[in-house]
């Protein structure tokens, strides 16, 4: 690079110069986007932050009228929405990984993968649409009152049955995060050398010995990056969430009852935020989804990059 | 690669094996293969139902007209969809630029060095915040400071969220060049920005170009941060200081308000919106496969 630098900059090195600076200048403004973004969040939420402290965060009551704001319901929606959408979500897309990668026909690889990654293509206000008119209804009249009557002694699915409400988000959510969990898995299991599997299968293992011992073990941190990187969507997630959540800020045990999240606390009111102290509450609300979204996504990539960029990780760890 | 590996696991159950191994070994593949089906399944329901719904509501009216006051049948989205057109070519003029200009700079400049593994650093960190946060600074950036919504604020939110995306995939496209193409340009006394511009970006133009049309779909169908920047508007709208509709938006209203009849819209509307983004990936990806938009050859 040494030597380019020298050889190109002999002949128009006012250019190559006004033209690095300009291209250092695009790439600097990454940066700027993202410092605007906390300087804009900090800045506008300093209102709210100086009313409440830190018990912003632990006060459950949401009152405008009294310009009385907590954030817990909202912090609780979201996590259990979630929550939930990952515990749907991780072993289907952990099961069509390992279906793509290590058990379909070749012919059927390409186009399998492309068909689910089609489902991260559709928008989030479409997947809304569909779940408040085919969802919903479903899970008013067929599951929920089976659940309820299965399970409800657990207090999980108690209540009337919506259709509407913690159930519905945390199932469109699911639906939503699975191409995203299922594309890094594959990607780490296609990181995972060839010599694994042969030696694994050598051995006189079956298939799926070969898959759990040879490439799902080695895979692990890669895997954990990819379900990581699926909450971090969903954490963030807006529309569809907002359109069948129920918007009802309160902390209830059942699944079927309305709640409210972060994302959608936002979505629904800062348009109509009047008063200073409502608008800023909403920024900091803001401000604490961004931090923890930027975390978890943090923590993703550097898993899923132990995992593709080096070694495989340790099999005995 | 697979194949070869599960003829060979075939030859071993073949084998002597316990008949509780082989049964787990049934039982994981028949469990991979329902997770699949139920994975499969919503995505065919969801477009099942786009097609069984919108269809019957697409018709020239749609196309062509503004939405109708509550209770009168008829009318359209025309205006929303190029109230999203609009607000998409100021997203791309902002996003495009910026984007290709630091993917460049990664590539070209920042290989290897601190500041460069910062900037590409922070463009996955800006990659991961949720769209919605994005809404609220654009509005500060820019409702704020113009005092009403518009077409410009919706803009600017998408422009930031097409950034990141187009980034790395100029980056990645820009790296597949060898270095003995630029080498050959040097080498003939071409300077280092020609070279850059006329030659590098020239021979990975396509792959940039995918790039840029994946992030044109991930942001087209985008609507948490057109909610309070472009707000959203039932009239043609041209001017980029106005309050504009959008496709999405427009389809969100629709969604959750009590009318059949804008049910019915919605539908048809998420129709139009999921062919317009299902084509752009579909031909990016053809494109891809052929070899077409490889980058250097």
């Amino acid at each position: 690079m040494k030597e380019q630098e020298s050889l190109a900059g002999t002949f128009h090195p006012i250019a190559d110069h006004l033209f690095h600076g300009l291209m250092l200048l695009c790439g600097v403004s990454v940066l700027a986007i993202v410092a605007l973004i906390i300087f804009e969040l900090i800045t506008k939420s300093t209102l709210s932050w100086h009313a409440f402290g830190w018990s912003f965060f632990a006060r459950s009551e949401w009152d405008p009228v009294n310009d009385q704001y907590g954030a817990m319901p909202f912090i609780y929606g979201t996590i259990v929405s979630s929550l939930l959408a990952l515990l749907l979500a991780v072993p289907l897309a952990i099961g069509v990984a390992v279906f793509i990668t290590e058990m379909c026909p070749e012919w059927l690889r390409v186009p399998l993968a492309f068909t689910t990654e089609l489902l991260a293509a559709i928008p989030s206000v479409i997947y809304g649409l569909w779940a408040i008119f085919v969802l919903v209804p479903l899970l008013r009249t067929e599951v929920e009152p089976i659940l309820g009557r299965l399970f409800g002694w657990t207090g999980l699915f108690e209540g009337t049955p919506y259709g509407i409400g913690m159930l519905a988000a945390g199932i469109i959510l699911a639906i939503m995060i699975v191409p995203i969990i299922s594309s890094i898995t594959r990607e780490v299991m296609t990181a995972v050398p060839r010599q694994q599997r042969e030696a694994v299968l050598a051995l006189g293992a079956t298939r799926w010995e070969m898959i759990r011992v040879g490439v799902l073990r080695n895979a692990r941190a890669g895997i954990m990056g990819g379900i990581i990187l699926g909450l971090g969507r969903a954490l963030g997630e807006t529309m569809a969430v907002t359109m069948v959540i129920g918007n009802r800020p309160e902390i209830a045990r059942s699944l079927f009852a309305p709640g409210y999240t972060m994302a959608s606390v936002i979505a629904n009111e800062f348009s109509e935020a009047t008063g200073d102290l409502y608008l800023s509450s909403l920024v900091e609300v803001g401000l604490a989804l961004f931090l923890v979204t930027i975390i978890v996504n943090i923590i993703a990539q550097f898993l899923v990059w132990t995992v593709t960029r080096g070694t495989p990780a340790r099999s005995n760890a | 690669m697979p194949n070869a590996t599960s003829t060979l696991a075939q030859d071993w159950t073949a084998a002597p094996i316990s008949l509780s191994r082989r049964l787990k070994d049934l039982l994981a593949t028949t469990l991979a293969v329902v997770a699949l089906i139920m994975v499969l399944a919503p995505l065919v329901a969801v477009f099942g139902y786009l097609v069984y719904k919108g269809i019957g509501s697409i018709n020239l009216d749609f196309l062509t007209q503004t939405p109708k006051p509550v209770g009168e049948p008829g009318g359209g989205m025309a205006n929303a969809i190029a109230g999203s057109c609009l607000i998409l070519l100021i997203g791309s003029m902002f996003g495009v630029p910026l984007g290709v200009g630091a993917g460049i700079y990664l590539a070209e400049y920042g290989r290897g060095g601190r500041f460069g593994d910062a900037i590409r650093f922070t463009s996955d960190v800006l990659n991961g915040v949720p769209s919605i946060i994005v809404g609220i600074v654009a509005y500060g950036l820019v409702v704020l400071k113009q005092g009403h919504f518009s077409a410009l604020a919706g803009g600017v939110a998408l422009a930031i969220m097409m950034v990141p995306t187009i980034t790395r995939a100029t980056e990645e496209m820009l790296l597949l060049v060898p270095i003995s193409v630029r080498e050959a340009a040097y080498g003939l006394g071409v300077s280092r920005w020609r070279t850059t511009l006329s030659i590098t970006l020239r021979t990975a133009t396509s792959g940039v170009i995918t790039g840029v049309m994946l992030a044109f779909a991930r942001v087209a169908g985008e609507t948490a941060p057109l909610l309070f920047t472009a707000f959203g508007n039932q009239y043609w709208n041209w001017k980029i200081n106005e309050p504009t509709a959008a496709l999405p938006l427009q389809i969100f209203t629709y969604a959750i308000s009590p009318f059949d009849e804008w049910h019915r819209q919605a539908w048809a509307g998420a129709l139009i919106l999921i062919v317009l983004i299902v084509i752009s990936v579909t031909a990016v990806r053809i494109a891809a496969s052929r070899g077409m938009l490889k980058g250097a050859s």
